[in-house]
């Protein structure tokens, strides 16, 4: 009997033990649906309307924000919250047809009064848009019915659509735009939950949303500044993935992990050597051509990002439309770049100043060029800077010989035909290029005048294009569905999911 | 005991007031403009000049120098630029992962620091202390960060015990949050109190050699007794002080163990305000540190008068 008791505790126990084991082997056994997303900044608030910050759009867009159009994760336009559009012969009436149904988080319907208000609060004379730009062709904005909206500009602007499909031309309530800097409210997939300020910032599916469901049903964002940090919470599971991985260094011993999946694609970060057009001696083409021959970009690239990063000769990245690989105009060749430099009168242990900003690309890639330039008998002192003074001395008070900057705006070779940019580059060769493209109708055209802008920029050669800024992509195996490449700054999840 | 208080008072204004000039005028001169690094590269002048008028940043300092410190005393610490919140609560969140941060680092510290250094003196030269001190020694030289590094590779990587980053917040149970502050809290502590140990050790010992020392042995009292009873409560004014420093450090100066353990306490807000140049925030946080420094030398000045008779009476004049 005693036995037989204790024996009959001892089973039961056993099956509470089985239960207890096929609950917990069970439960990862249904499909996960959380994310947590992992990014080395923290966006400076979350109104992509209101700040350049690309950690911003990496956050919300086309997650919790979305524009008439939205660019894709191979860069074209599509659809957005306009289902079509149609475009006058002459190029400057756009009539978007808007999807309806849809509504913002907080229930507001979204019409054709919400692309009024939004395109006009971005043109405002009150405005903070950090692209206003992008606005300023725009003339007028009619609403024929609620549905449809027609958006007359001033002259024809072959980028408006594309324009259109940026960060910074979401679609944003009157109710609820002065709020968004803390809690965002727009229309897309994911509505906002959560920011624990320098934590992370937490959303969940939106479950009215108009298009297709996302299959995540919470995602958390989470700021991890260091490499090591970030490395240490993706093995420890705390992070499910880095859409970009900040040190290059690291990925083999992840890829050597097994539970990762390490895919690298590419930014728009097309990194420079940015000269000083307008001091001497940079504004002489021998010593622009010089600088380019003296850099050898494929070590540069080896030492500083090992080895991930696509070689560039022009302001311009295979992601874009009409790119033309012109990485080879100025090989490396020391005894040229030599050359040029005595026949442009450059003695020997001449003295320039290289400002470098904060990023680890800069930072090291400094060094390396300095030590490249040091071999064509040029001595370079480097000067880093914090962003902030970097923006005074560097970019707005123009005050450098050199300095190195990666790009990152998407398509940006119109900072190449301004009256005042920091590197002080004029051509009226390529600012008509680049009038006429803008005018252009017809897209051979369009691709035709922007292969001769990227061939305009690398004859002149005003900044010495390096290469673009690798997107390192870590995330645990079975996700699927992140964007290989960023041809703007996003983190689109709306189709990422968890497989088996 | 009052006329001492208001004294402290008067000076604690007066620090302050001090301080709160000197990071204003200091961030007048930094170069760099908060609006510029908002609205980066692409920025129109009437865009930056409409984010100035929005910021406020269009008067002149000497107007927004008084409104700022009448702000200040109205309790109103001003609002973000960069998170467009009010900085009271930003700081408030960060003071609630600083502040138990640096109290479970100096209590690690402490209880693992005193012993060791009050044993080592006790057999001085004998292997125990040689040992102790050869530790404490190598604890001194590793730099925390390294350390925290090692920590999360064996607590939250191998051993899954520990999460490797973040903070899971006070919210969720007072576990919930100190779990993610075990690991920095080890890693801040270890260094410290190898520092701790070994200042314990030195003012042990040169207590053991003054005369009253001699003269408790002298009377009969066991070697133990002499120690515990006059040597080391004699010793404590320079452990104190060390403390009293180590302690204002954890506040604010853990910005590396922050960053390794991804942590949102004072040392990277205000590392952030300043790359940002979000002028209210850093402004706010260097009055409140200052504050915070001068409080916790209060308490250590306090604290010697407890543990120091001598220091109870009026000083000779």
């Amino acid at each position: 009997m005693v036995m037989g008791d204790a024996r009959t505790r001892w089973s039961a126990r056993r099956w509470l033990i089985a239960g207890v084991l096929a609950t917990l082997c069970a439960a990862p056994a249904m499909a996960r649906d959380t994310l947590t997303l992992g990014m080395v900044l923290e966006p400076p608030g979350l109104d992509p309307t209101a700040g350049a910050a690309a950690a911003i759009r990496e956050v919300t867009y086309d997650n919790i924000f979305e524009g008439l159009t939205r660019i894709d994760g191979a860069g074209h336009v599509v659809p957005g919250l306009a289902a079509s559009w149609t475009i006058s012969p002459d190029g400057k009436t756009y009539t978007f047809a808007l999807h309806s149904g849809v509504t913002f988080h907080d229930g507001t319907e979204f019409n054709c009064a919400i692309v009024q208000f939004s395109y006009n609060r971005a043109r405002a004379p009150d405005s903070t848009n950090a692209q206003k730009e992008l606005f300023e062709p725009i003339a007028d904005i009619a609403c024929p019915d609620p549905h449809t909206a027609v958006v007359t500009l001033k002259r024809p602007d072959a980028a408006f659509l594309f324009n259109m499909g940026w960060g910074d031309a979401v679609m944003v309530a009157p109710n609820s735009a002065a709020g968004n800097q803390t809690h965002p409210i727009g229309t897309g997939p994911f509505r906002f939950t959560n920011w624990v300020k320098g934590d992370r910032v937490e959303m969940a599916r939106f479950d009215h949303y108009w298009g297709a469901a996302p299959k995540l049903a919470r995602v958390t964002f989470k700021f991890v500044a260091d490499p090591a940090a970030a490395a240490a919470a993706l093995l420890a599971g705390d992070i499910d993935a880095f859409s970009n991985f900040p040190a290059p260094e690291i990925l083999p011993q992840l890829r050597a992990d097994g539970r990762f999946a390490v895919v690298i694609g590419s930014t728009e970060g097309k990194t420079i050597l940015a000269l000083n057009n307008a001091r001497k001696p940079f504004d002489d083409i021998r010593v622009r051509r010089a600088l380019a021959y003296a850099i050898d970009r494929k070590a540069l690239v080896q030492a500083t990002m090992s080895g991930l990063g696509t070689i560039i000769g022009s302001h311009y990245t295979p992601n874009d439309p009409g790119f033309i690989d012109l990485a080879g105009t100025y090989p490396y060749d020391p005894t040229r770049a030599k050359a040029l430099l005595a026949e442009a009168g450059i003695a020997s242990g001449t003295h320039f100043t290289l400002a470098l900003p904060p990023p680890p690309y800069a930072r090291r890639g400094g060094e390396v060029i300095a030590a490249m330039l040091e071999e064509v008998g040029l001595h370079v002192e480097l000067v880093p800077m914090e962003w902030a003074e970097w923006l005074d001395q560097v970019f707005k008070r123009s005050d450098f010989d050199m300095t190195m900057i990666s790009h990152t705006e998407a398509r940006d070779l119109a900072i190449y035909a301004r009256d005042h940019y920091y590197f002080n580059y004029h051509s009226d060769a390529f600012r008509n290029l680049y009038q006429t493209y803008l005018a252009a109708t017809d897209p051979r055209t369009e691709i035709d005048l922007l292969q001769k802008m990227q061939r305009q920029l690398a004859t002149d050669e005003p900044n010495v294009f390096l290469y673009v800024l690798p997107k390192l992509g870590v995330w645990n195996a079975r996700l699927h569905g992140f964007w290989v490449n960023d041809p703007i700054p996003a983190n689109d999840l709306s189709a990422v999911a968890w497989g088996e | 005991m009052l006329r001492f208080l208001a004294g402290r008072l008067l000076t604690l204004a007066l620090t302050l007031l001090a301080a709160a000039a000197v990071i204003f005028l200091v961030l007048e001169v930094l170069p760099g403009d908060p609006a510029a690094l908002i609205l980066g590269v692409n920025a129109r002048p009437d865009t930056l000049a409409a984010l100035h008028h929005q910021l406020g940043l269009d008067r002149p300092a000497a107007l927004r120098f008084p409104l700022w410190i009448f702000g200040l005393l109205r309790g109103d610490f001003g609002e973000s630029y960069t998170y467009h919140a009010p900085v009271a609560g930003l700081i408030a969140d960060r003071v609630m992962v600083s502040l138990p941060l640096a109290f479970l680092a100096l209590a690690l510290s402490t209880t693992l620091a005193i012993p060791v250094g009050v044993f080592a003196a006790a057999r001085r030269r004998r292997i125990g202390d040689t040992l102790a001190m050869a530790v404490a020694q190598l604890g001194v030289a590793v730099p925390n960060f390294w350390l925290g590094l090692l920590l999360i590779l064996l607590f939250a990587v191998k051993l899954a015990w520990l999460p490797a980053s973040g903070f899971g917040g006070w919210s969720g149970g007072i576990w919930h949050g100190l779990r993610s502050l075990i690991l920095p809290a080890l890693a801040l502590a270890l260094p410290q109190a190898a520092i701790l140990a070994r200042v314990t050790r030195s003012a042990v010992l040169e207590t053991m050699g003054e005369d009253y020392l001699r003269t408790a042995l002298a009377k009969g009292l066991s070697r133990n007794a002499a120690l515990w009873r006059h040597a080391v409560p004699n010793a404590l004014i320079p452990v104190l002080t060390i403390l009293g420093l180590q302690f204002s450090f954890l506040l604010a100066g853990t910005i590396i163990i922050e960053n390794v353990f991804t942590l949102p306490g004072l040392g990277r807000l205000i590392f952030q305000a300043i790359a940002g140049r979000d002028l209210i925030v850093v402004q706010d946080l260097v009055v409140l540190l200052a504050g915070s420094v001068i409080v916790v030398n209060f308490v250590v000045d306090i604290a010697y008068v407890l543990v120091d008779p001598r220091l109870r009476q009026s000083p000779p004049r």
